[in-house]
């Protein structure tokens, strides 16, 4: 058996922060690359093709489908629920799909992102300038990550399905800092730390 | 002649779907276990101990693994004695979609140009072989498009050399990085044409973590490569640590004189890969 770090019956999360949108600036300057933390409240999730309609809109000037000031985006297309389950398997998808587009959201207000993996220096350079975190999930952990979320409902674009806005109430959702507002980067510090070439 | 009825094949398919998105093969169990154990940096055993969590979840057979419960890939070999009452690809298509439908997995499969979706997560990729023999042996693995977007095939020049091919396959895994959800089983085809070596790459990633190539000689080559992978210290997630990658796999096929394909296949920890011979 795997000896797992946190023993039964203690309580969860004990080196986890805890934050709960809509985010302020002070949330986020208290944020840096490797921390843990759980957070609780309203996330929105959206991908690939609702990124790509998003950013016509700001192009075009039309509001947004929600108010994303201070709000988290989770790159997620979950599995289909089960009935009387809230949500299917919902872990997160590869986030430099979605950098092309990111910078104008945080711009818009937008002050988190959640998925997996590294991102352009555009965006990075954009967390900098507005003030916004990037956080990762554990990619390949959506059962586990399911059972934190709980309600979702489509907000907007219903008929792209998985791909769908929708709006999730979770609580200790686990993700760590992997980039912060000072340029601060988990992936390029963790990795020194451990390569060996 | 043995008779086998077509609609046993799209049975099985189905269950190694529905079974291939909840249920982790033990080998791969045991190496992230094993990983737990091994991996020094402390983020990186935080990401293990919620990769483990996740996998017993799925166990329960509620929530699928991962949420990207891929596209089918089915290898089948049918022995030459075996005649089928129907067409093989229907009733594996078939299969395809009734194990997507009943068990509640993404249907991920769309047209290349216009991304429409196919809506049942067909058509799958099928391999087929004919073998000696009256059975028939079927592999299907659900591969996820995170850690298959970040495979490469390079035609090297035929004097390129051992070197020039491990340089290449660290080369992958260092550029893959964190988003193809390390760790990963790298799966090396090396020869053939340009298509064979993809296919064997993949092949490789099928074959269960903690067996080695049968070849002593290749077997050397895939420690070798593993632990110059595991050198990068990419580690859970991109996070820095000591396993990157469970295993790497390779497999080999002759070539022509004036080439030397060389295709990397990358398998995140969702590996997910299923078999039965009927
Ligand atoms: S790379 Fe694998 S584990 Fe990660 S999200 Fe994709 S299918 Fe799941």
């Amino acid at each position: 058996m795997v000896d797992y770090p946190r023993k039964k019956g203690q309580p969860r999360g004990m080196d986890f922060k805890r934050i709960t949108p809509p985010l302020t600036e002070e949330i986020v300057e208290g944020l840096r690359a490797g921390d843990k933390v759980f957070i609780s409240g309203t996330i929105y999730a959206a991908r690939d093709q609702a990124h790509k309609r998003m950013f016509e809109l700001i192009q075009k000037g039309e509001p947004l489908p929600f108010d994303i000031g201070g709000q988290i985006i989770y790159y997620v297309g979950p599995t289909p629920p089960r009935e009387g389950m809230v949500i299917g398997s919902a872990g997160p998808t590869t986030s430099s799909r979605m950098d092309e587009f990111t910078p104008a959201l945080l711009k818009a207000g937008l002050k988190a992102t959640i998925g997996k993996g590294a991102r352009s220096s555009e965006v990075k350079e954009a967390l900098k300038r507005f003030k916004a975190v990037y956080f990762v999930s554990v990619g390949g952990a959506g059962a586990l990550l399911s059972q934190r979320i709980k309600k979702a409902e489509v907000v907007a674009y219903p008929e792209l399905g998985t791909e769908a806005i929708r709006r999730l109430e979770v609580e200790d959702f686990p993700v760590i800092v992997a980039y912060d507002m000072y340029g601060g980067d988990l992936f390029k510090e963790g990795v020194e730390k451990y390569r060996k070439v | 002649m043995r008779e086998l009825s077509v609609d046993r094949i799209r049975e099985e398919v189905k269950r190694l779907c529905i079974e291939g998105a909840y249920i982790l093969e033990e080998d791969v169990q045991s190496a992230l276990k094993s990983a737990f154990e091994r991996e020094v940096s402390p983020m990186g055993r935080e990401v293990l101990t919620q990769i483990i969590k996740n996998y017993e979840i799925a166990l329960e057979g509620v929530l699928p693994m991962c949420q990207d419960t891929g596209i089918a890939v089915v290898f089948v070999e049918i022995g030459r004695d075996v005649r089928l009452d129907g067409s093989l690809e229907d009733a594996i298509n078939q299969g395809v979609r009734e194990g997507y439908e009943e068990g509640y997995l993404r249907k991920s499969v769309c047209h290349p140009i216009t991304r429409q979706n196919t809506g049942d997560n067909t058509p799958a990729i099928i391999h087929t072989r004919i073998t000696e023999g009256d059975r028939v042996k079927i592999k299907v693995a659900l591969k996820g498009a995170g850690s298959e977007n970040k495979s490469r095939l390079k035609m090297f020049n035929p004097t390129a050399g051992v070197d020039a091919i491990k340089e290449f396959v660290v080369d992958t895994v260092r550029e893959a990085g964190g988003s193809v959800c390390p760790p990963i089983v790298v799966g090396v085809g090396i020869g053939g044409d340009f298509e064979k070596s993809a296919i064997l790459s993949k092949e490789a990633i099928l074959r269960p973590i903690g067996t080695p190539h049968p070849d002593e000689d290749i077997a050397k080559l895939e420690e070798e490569f593993l632990e110059e992978v595991n050198k990068l210290g990419i580690g859970p997630m991109g996070f820095g640590g000591t396993v990157t990658a469970l295993a790497v796999h390779i497999e080999v096929y002759p070539c022509h004189i004036a080439s030397l394909p060389v295709a990397v296949n990358i398998q995140c920890h969702a590996d997910r890969h299923k078999e039965v011979v009927i």
